[in-house]
């Protein structure tokens, strides 16, 4: 028996060695593993051994069988990640470089920055308005104490309209009214300070060059509150600005006329790529003209029904503008204003997104 | 304008000053300074020279050789200037000296050797005169600086007029020379006159006969002038701050102006007899000074000799009475005109001149004597035979009120925030000119007149003179009281932002800005023209203006058509204002409106439709969280197709419309393309309350789903068959959806999917086909049938 299972195993190990494919590995298995298999055969010849020794020789046939399983489950492995090595090789190594599709749209640029603007104003408790393109006299220039002689009131500037004392605002100041008027209630009966931004497009009529446009958007900004002051008014701005180019910016306030503010000024921030150095960005002076503010003027505040003719000065506040065209400029590096309004899909289906 | 610190220096001592630091902060207090400009700084080294002896050039016909006595030598210059001769003194640089961008050095002229050469005063800077070398008064030492006989070296800076434009007082240097006191601290001198010191009865006869537009006249007769030019360091002054000297009455008036702010107006004193101040009674023509004929309308005011016209009040003179070279005689107009009638005058006529200029500003009447005096005491000065023949005429028609403000130290500490002492606020507003009576921390000031027509009438005011002075960069900054509490971004403009994102990143269109006017020659390229609408009242510029657009689609489809090769398909959108028409209070119905345009090459008209209206059906769920709901409608433009044309409405609100081109539009926009046009009215939009949605537990139990496929004759539209299943209320029914359509000639089949369920036990199929022959039962009384299968 012994010499059977010997000639058995030798034979055994000689087929498996040639096993290389799932086919092979199975007819070894129903060659010595099935019921009809060799070793079951085996089984059968134990009859013939004589009692004494079937014990033994049982248990050398099992403990052989169980080598062959072993070495067949093996085998079986080893084929397995054989195969899966071959599928990994045979595979192709995608190149990602390609170029795809971008399905992305785009925003204006304007709407970019307008959204960022927004964001840092509510950020410090301003309220965001809207308020018509189209406006009346009164809301433009009166009630902002604009005399009636201006020259901001010729026609030569302003867009009249053929209705009653309408035209198309020539600046974001038109809204002010409007908004003190609105808030103003919660101003005086709950102490609510007014904070409003109102960002709009304005229109003026001027000869359209790459710097001059006659459709353009503006953000204007007022804060209304017992004890406002110059003090706060260059807090805030210094602040918003910082925010607005997301690092500290140096401002420098000088006298500026506005009929709206009293005093009025022009807000420098120093140069952000010359650093005051002096460059050709800030024309050499290091400061950049950014934005006009002032204390709000107080026929403004007596016009938006916050002050009276006999106390002018309860409450006092601040108002700024921001030109958003030429934010967006500053930001994106457009060089030519006309591509704002030219609804040329080439350049404008590039600001895809902030 | 220009601004010479020579002449600040007249009124102010400036020794000591770092210039620079003034100048800037100038600009920080006062108006913006635009440049600074250093006159004479390139110029060294040039002295008097006399021309000993002048000959020929023997290889030139034009060039000469002179020997030059420059005081430390005889030099040996080759020189082309035609007034070269000998015995004249000129402006001489030696070797070495700077002049301008020249170097000067040795060198030989065709064959002759030069050492030094004879300048013109452009060469020097001094003037625009090149006509010659110069001609000094023979007096002078020969190899004197010319630095020490002229003021070549002089600081000018230019501020810009704009920032002056509510500061009249600034106009003239005496003004400026104020605020560098102020900002200083030194006094400023008083203003050098001559009274008149004719002593008999005559006078200049002055008849102002239009009271509104001249505010005060003053003239006065001088005679016996006999000066023609005048001094250099006026020409110089005049020069450096961008005048011409032309002579010596021309030279005055204008240093005059540029020194107090006042324009004063010199007529050849044998032109005039009577100064007449009036409106033409008709239009009439009128020729200036320069040469040109002017149209003079009604609502001019003019400046008459009797019943002839000489000058355009506050703008120019006219030719026949101008300062000729043999004049001796001369009427000087010291006037105050009304700011907006010159304003409007010099527009009308495209005249803008500096007197203009100034009139504009309102300037202070109160000078106008001050001028006169000045005009008399610098004449007298330079021409000791000039004498007045008349006593000054002063016609004063209206007067400024005075404006005294009263304030307390508490107003202006809450209104800047900052703490400024008493002291300070009382001596800033002494060297502004303000006349200041107080009483420890309460003050009265009396504004000085050159303040008061028009700058400075309140307490705000007055703080400004403070801050400036006191400097915004001394400012201590602090945040309100009240603390901030970030704000809530509003409704509306969260549904435009949501609208935007939506398009953008889910339908990949672009954002555009189109403008508020529809443009006639962008229309007529795709055959259409601007509807009716409010009208803009165009300005005097040329402008491609007119009318307001009634849809956002006047501006979308020319751009459309322009952007047409740009992709095979895209969309735009924005959100703009388009003007409905007039209310009936007369003012323009402006809406706030979204518009989405599609263009495709790629799909057909049909699948491009689908398309929109699944984006509106998106927009609105997102928005909303119902259904939008259309209904076709008859066509509004002429752009929008008949039968493709339709409302949208959300719970029950008008919100817009959509719609295809009408085949001639689309024809002219595209040959192979298809457009859908989108149009919602953003505030009928917000309008809608959005539902809130509810939470349904998913059913445990298994559903059944049922398909029909439905005969949909023409003309009935799907809604019918979404209605009619709802009308039935069938409680396990728990959607309704299209899984094909398939498009048969004239009947459209469709098949749609119920889907039944219960929450409460599983559903046989005998109770489902219950629920199914009651929807075929309903609908067939619609005409909807199911489809047999042949």
């Amino acid at each position: 028996m012994k010499e059977m299972i010997q000639k058995l195993k030798s034979q055994f190990e000689t087929k498996l060695k040639d096993v290389n494919d799932q086919k092979s590995l199975e007819d070894l298995r129903l060659d010595f593993l099935s019921k009809k298999g060799q070793i079951t055969q085996l089984m059968k010849e134990l009859s013939k051994v004589p009692n004494e020794q079937k014990k033994e020789a049982g248990q050398l046939i099992n403990s052989f069988k169980q080598e062959v399983l072993e070495r067949y489950e093996g085998k079986k492995e080893q084929l397995i990640s054989l195969q899966e090595k071959l599928l990994i090789d045979g595979a192709e190594s995608y190149d990602d470089s390609m170029p795809t599709g971008c399905p992305c749209g785009s925003y204006h640029p304007i709407t970019l920055v307008q959204r960022e603007l927004e964001d840092i104003f509510e950020s410090m408790g301003f309220d965001v308005e809207d308020y018509n393109e189209i406006v009346d006299d009164y809301h433009c220039f009166e009630a902002l104490n604009i005399p009636k002689y201006h020259p901001a009131r010729d026609m030569q500037d302003t867009y009249y309209l053929t209705t009653k004392n309408q035209l198309l605002k020539s600046h974001t100041s038109a809204a002010q009214n409007a908004i003190l008027k609105k808030y103003g209630k919660d101003l005086k009966e709950k102490g609510r300070p007014i904070r409003a931004v109102f960002p709009g497009r304005c229109f003026r009529n001027e000869a359209i060059d790459a710097c001059h446009e006659n459709t353009f958007f503006q953000m204007e900004g007022i804060m209304v509150d017992k004890d406002i002051s110059v003090s706060n008014l260059i807090y805030f701005m210094k602040t918003m600005l910082s925010e607005v180019f997301s690092k500290e910016v140096t401002v420098r306030l000088r006298p500026g006329f506005f009929p709206f503010v009293e005093p009025g000024f022009e807000l420098d921030i120093q140069c952000l790529i010359c650093e005051g150095e002096g460059c050709s960005s800030c024309k050499n002076s290091g400061w950049l003209e950014l934005c006009p503010c002032g204390m709000i003027h107080p026929n403004v505040l007596k016009y938006g029904g916050i002050n009276t003719e006999e106390n002018p000065y309860e409450y006092t506040g601040f108002a700024f503008g921001l030109g958003l065209t030429r934010l967006a400029m500053m930001k994106y590096g457009v060089k030519d204003i006309r591509t704002f309004n030219s609804g040329d899909l080439s350049s404008l289906s590039q600001f895809v997104s902030r | 304008m220009f601004v010479s610190m020579n002449w600040i220096n007249d009124f102010v001592d400036l020794e000591g000053e770092d210039i620079e630091k003034l100048i800037h902060r100038f600009t920080l207090s006062t108006a913006e300074v635009e440049g600074i400009e250093y006159k004479g700084r390139d110029i060294n080294g040039i002295v008097v020279g006399e021309i000993l002896s002048c000959e020929d050039h023997p290889d030139s016909d034009h060039l000469h050789l002179l020997k030059v006595d420059a005081g430390d030598g005889i030099y040996d210059v080759v020189c082309g200037a035609p007034n070269a001769r000998a015995g004249i003194k000129t402006a001489f640089a030696k070797v070495g000296a700077q002049v301008g961008d020249i170097k000067i050095k040795s060198a030989k002229l065709r064959g002759q050797i030069s050492n030094g050469m004879c300048c013109s005063a452009k060469e020097i800077g001094i003037s625009d005169d090149h006509s010659g070398i110069m001609e000094l008064d023979l007096s002078l030492k020969n190899g004197t600086d010319l630095k020490e006989i002229f003021p070549i070296d002089d600081i000018i800076f230019e501020v810009d007029n704009k920032s002056l434009t509510n500061r009249p007082d600034l106009w003239g240097h005496y003004g400026m020379a104020r605020e560098f006191a102020a900002l200083t601290g030194k006094p400023l001198k008083e203003l050098p006159v001559k009274e008149d010191d004719y002593e008999g009865d005559e006078v200049v006869d002055i008849d102002v006969r239009n009271k509104d537009y001249c505010y005060r006249y003053t003239g006065v007769r001088i005679e016996n002038v006999t000066g023609k030019v005048s001094p250099m360091y006026m020409q110089i002054r005049l020069y450096y701050c961008g005048t011409r000297a032309i002579n010596l009455l021309a030279d005055l008036t204008n240093y005059i102006m540029l020194e107090l702010g006042q324009p004063t107006h010199a007529f050849d004193g044998n032109r005039i007899s009577r100064i007449v101040v009036d409106t033409p009674k008709t239009d009439i023509k009128f020729t200036t000074l320069d040469g040109n004929e002017r149209d003079i309308t009604t609502d001019t005011l003019m400046i008459y000799d009797n019943d002839t016209p000489v000058a355009i009040a506050g703008i120019m003179g006219g030719l026949d009475s101008e300062i000729v070279e043999d004049t001796d005689s001369v009427v000087l107009e010291c006037a105050n005109f009304d700011g907006v009638c010159v304003r409007k005058s010099a527009q009308r006529m495209g005249l803008r001149t500096d007197a203009s200029a100034r009139y504009e500003k309102t300037i202070d009447p109160e000078m106008t004597m001050e001028a006169a005096k000045r005009f008399i005491k610098l004449l007298s000065e330079i021409d000791e035979g000039a004498k007045c023949v008349t006593k000054i005429n002063d016609v004063y028609v209206k007067h400024y009120p005075e404006i005294t403000i009263d304030f307390d130290k508490a107003f202006v500490d809450r209104y800047t925030g900052i703490d400024i002492s008493a002291e300070r606020i009382k001596n800033t507003l002494i060297s502004l000119g303000f006349k200041v009576s107080s009483d420890g921390e309460a003050f009265s000031v009396r504004v000085p007149s050159y303040r008061a027509t028009k700058d400075i009438s309140m307490q705000a005011d007055i703080v400004e003179e403070i801050t400036r002075i006191y400097g915004y960069d001394n400012f201590e900054i602090k945040t309100t009281r009240s603390p901030i509490i970030p704000a809530k971004m509003s409704l509306k403009r969260r549904e435009e932002n949501l609208i935007k994102d939506l398009l953008v990143k889910a339908y990949s269109m672009n954002e555009v800005h189109t403008r508020i006017w529809a443009d006639p020659d962008e229309l007529r390229d795709i055959g259409l023209s601007p509807e009716e609408n409010v009208m803009l009242i165009q300005g005097s510029k040329e402008q491609e203006t007119g009318i307001l657009r009634t849809s956002m689609f006047e501006s979308f489809l020319p751009l459309i058509y322009a952007n047409r090769n740009y992709k095979p398909a895209f969309g735009i959108f924005e959100i703009g204002r388009t003007i409905h028409g007039v209310r009936e209070d007369d003012t323009a119905d402006e809406r706030r409106t979204l518009a989405i345009g599609m263009y495709s090459k790629e799909s057909t008209e049909k699948s491009l439709y689908f398309k929109a209206v699944e984006l509106i059906n998106t927009m609105i769920d997102e928005l909303k969280h119902v259904k939008a709901v259309y209904k076709k409608t008859g066509v509004s433009h002429v752009w929008q197709h008949p039968k493709n044309t339709s409302l949208i409405s959300v719970s029950g609100t008008e919100i817009g419309t959509i719609n295809t081109l009408h085949p001639t539009t689309l024809k002219k926009i595209s040959k192979n393309g298809a457009v859908v046009c989108i149009e919602i009215d953003m505030d009928a939009l917000l309008s809608v309350e959005p539902v809130e949605f509810e939470f349904e537990e998913p059913s445990k139990f298994p559903g059944i789903d049922y398909d029909l496929t439905l005969l949909l004759p023409e003309n009935v539209r799907f809604e019918a068959i979404e209605n009619e299943v709802a009308a039935l209320r069938i409680a396990d029914l728990k959607k309704l959806s299209v899984i094909d359509v398939y498009d048969a000639e004239v009947i459209k089949n469709i098949t749609v999917r119920l889907k039944f369920s219960s929450d409460e036990r599983t559903l046989t199929s005998e109770e489902v086909q219950k629920s199914v022959d009651l929807i075929l039962e309903r609908l067939a009384a619609m005409n909807i049938k199911l489809k047999v299968l042949e």
